[in-house]
């Protein structure tokens, strides 16, 4: 396992080597700030001192952005003939996938964080609730690696970035959607209600929600947590293969 | 050093490899010669553990590479056909992330074997330059150099010398023939002169087949006054 050292540092000071670290930590923070300011996010008219607004829109963000860090995670290796390079030094593969995970999560960790001005806008402007700040950006991060681990799989699955970032956001998406009081509706009307609730059980916005009101249960840390794990137990399969 | 026993890999109905055998004592230089698409790759790949046979193993230092990846990846310095690097690192920083996998973590002797490659391979003068900005002939001496910074006894070389200028070329089997005392040395070529001039040994393959397995001066003397392309021709067509 001190092999991941190694790797962890070779991929995440990787993302700071060409521009995209730079173009993606600002129009993440460009866009997640407009939409907490726009008519959807009524970051000021709410009137309330809280960061509410600007979580609100997290789950649909990644949704897009998280598939655009781990796409390459694997593709790119694949591509340019680098993972044979990896595969024949001394490491395990458990340890390449876990080396490259945790950078990918670490550059999504420190692109939650930035927004951190956010949060203390709202302390100048208020009097927010610092406990529910801190768990909502425990529940960004927690999903944050959720959603990668997702996007891991896929672009293990092929060499072509385009197709690694479709699959990956049709993935992500599905994991949004099933949450949604509409879809559940829909599933409810031809599922039984019992099958139903679990299924959109596993959404993303659900697990997320309880986070942005200071609630930090067990259960949904248990939900993210055992996603991530499981993703990168097939993540290995894959690349085994 | 390195057993290769009855390998063989399949592509959908194509058999790539078709029952490889042969062994690569320490001190010898093995050229493994043959037409393209004859298997020489996929072999070497197969010795290296980065892809599974259908049948046949592969040991190196005593070690299965299927049973123990790991144990053999760390015995071989492997130089890929085309040398991939991970663009964006500079060579310096690439070959630093090579030394620190390959266990040299103290920052002395990370150091060292770093500065000891670059002047093997004459690199220094590019060590700050991003691999993607690199000429051909560059990249393959990062590829080279990368496979040799951990000393390892044994060595696997896909094509080392494609791209080089002549007077790389000419290096390159110098450094190789001052390494290979103490090491078992696999390197393909497409060169034959090369392999008169380096090797202790020729294999030749032809579809996956071993079709001569000899001296360099047994392989001549198949056909006295013949060139040699004439005998390599006659055994792969
Ligand atoms: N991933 C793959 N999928 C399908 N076929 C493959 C794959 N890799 C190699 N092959 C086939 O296996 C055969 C042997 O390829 P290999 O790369 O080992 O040849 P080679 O001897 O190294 O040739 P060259 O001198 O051109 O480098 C070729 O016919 C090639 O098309
Ligand atoms: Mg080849």
């Amino acid at each position: 396992m001190s092999q991941i050292r190694p790797l962890f540092k070779r991929e995440f000071l990787g993302y700071f080597r060409s521009p995209v670290a730079y173009v993606f930590l600002i129009a993440f923070l460009l866009i997640s700030v407009s939409l907490a300011f726009s008519r959807y996010g009524n970051f000021f008219k709410a009137g309330t001192a809280s960061l509410e607004t600007y979580f609100l829109f997290f789950p649909w963000l990644f949704m897009f952005i998280v598939p655009a860090v781990g796409m390459r995670l694997w593709s790119e290796e694949k591509r340019s003939g680098t993972v044979e390079l990896l595969f024949t030094l001394p490491v395990t593969t458990l340890e390449a996938v876990l080396g490259k995970f945790l950078a990918g999560w670490a550059f999504l960790t420190l692109a939650v964080l930035l927004s951190f001005p956010m949060a203390l806008t709202v302390a100048f402007l208020g009097d927010p609730d610092w406990g529910i700040i801190a768990s909502t950006y425990l529940g960004a991060i927690l999903m944050a690696g959720a959603y990668l681990g997702v996007c891991a799989l896929t672009s293990a699955l092929t060499k072509n970035q385009v197709i690694s970032f479709v699959l990956s956001l049709a993935a992500c998406a599905m994991l949004v959607f099933l949450g949604l009081s509409s879809f559940t509706t829909t599933l409810e009307s031809f599922l039984p209600v019992g099958i139903a609730d679990v299924v959109s059980n596993f959404s993303f916005v659900t697990h997320f929600d309880a986070f942005t009101k200071g609630i930090v249960d067990p259960k949904d840390v248990a939900f993210f947590l055992s996603l991530i794990g499981f993703t990168l137990f097939l993540n290995v399969v894959a690349l085994e293969r | 050093m390195i057993e290769v026993k009855g390998l063989v890999k399949t592509y959908g109905n194509k058999r790539a490899v078709d029952g490889i055998t042969f062994t690569v004592k320490r001190g010898e230089i093995l050229g493994f010669l043959g037409p393209n698409g004859a298997g020489k790759s996929t072999t070497m790949k197969m010795i290296t553990g980065f892809i599974r046979p259908d049948a046949g193993t592969a040991t190196v230092g005593g070690i299965d590479v299927a049973v123990d990846p790991v144990g053999v990846k760390r015995q071989l310095g492997y130089l890929p056909e085309s040398a991939p690097a991970y663009p964006e690192m500079t060579v310096e920083e690439f070959l630093r992330f090579i030394a620190e996998i390959r266990g040299f973590r103290a920052t002395s002797e990370k150091h060292a074997r770093v500065e000891h490659v670059l002047g093997l391979t004459h690199l220094a003068s590019v060590r700050a330059q991003t691999i993607e900005t690199l000429s051909k002939g560059y990249k393959q001496r990062v590829g080279f150099a990368q496979a040799l910074i951990h000393n390892p006894p044994a060595l696997v070389l896909d094509e080392p010398t494609d791209g080089l200028d002549p007077n790389q070329k000419n290096e390159v089997r110098t450094l190789i023939r001052s390494m290979a005392a103490e090491k078992a040395v696999i390197l393909s070529t497409h060169i034959l002169e090369e392999v008169e001039a380096i090797c202790t040994r020729v294999i030749i393959i032809a579809s996956g087949r071993i079709v001569a397995d000899e001296t360099p001066s047994a392989l001549r003397a198949r056909q006295p006054g013949a060139r040699l392309d004439e005998i390599f021709r006659a055994l792969t067509t």
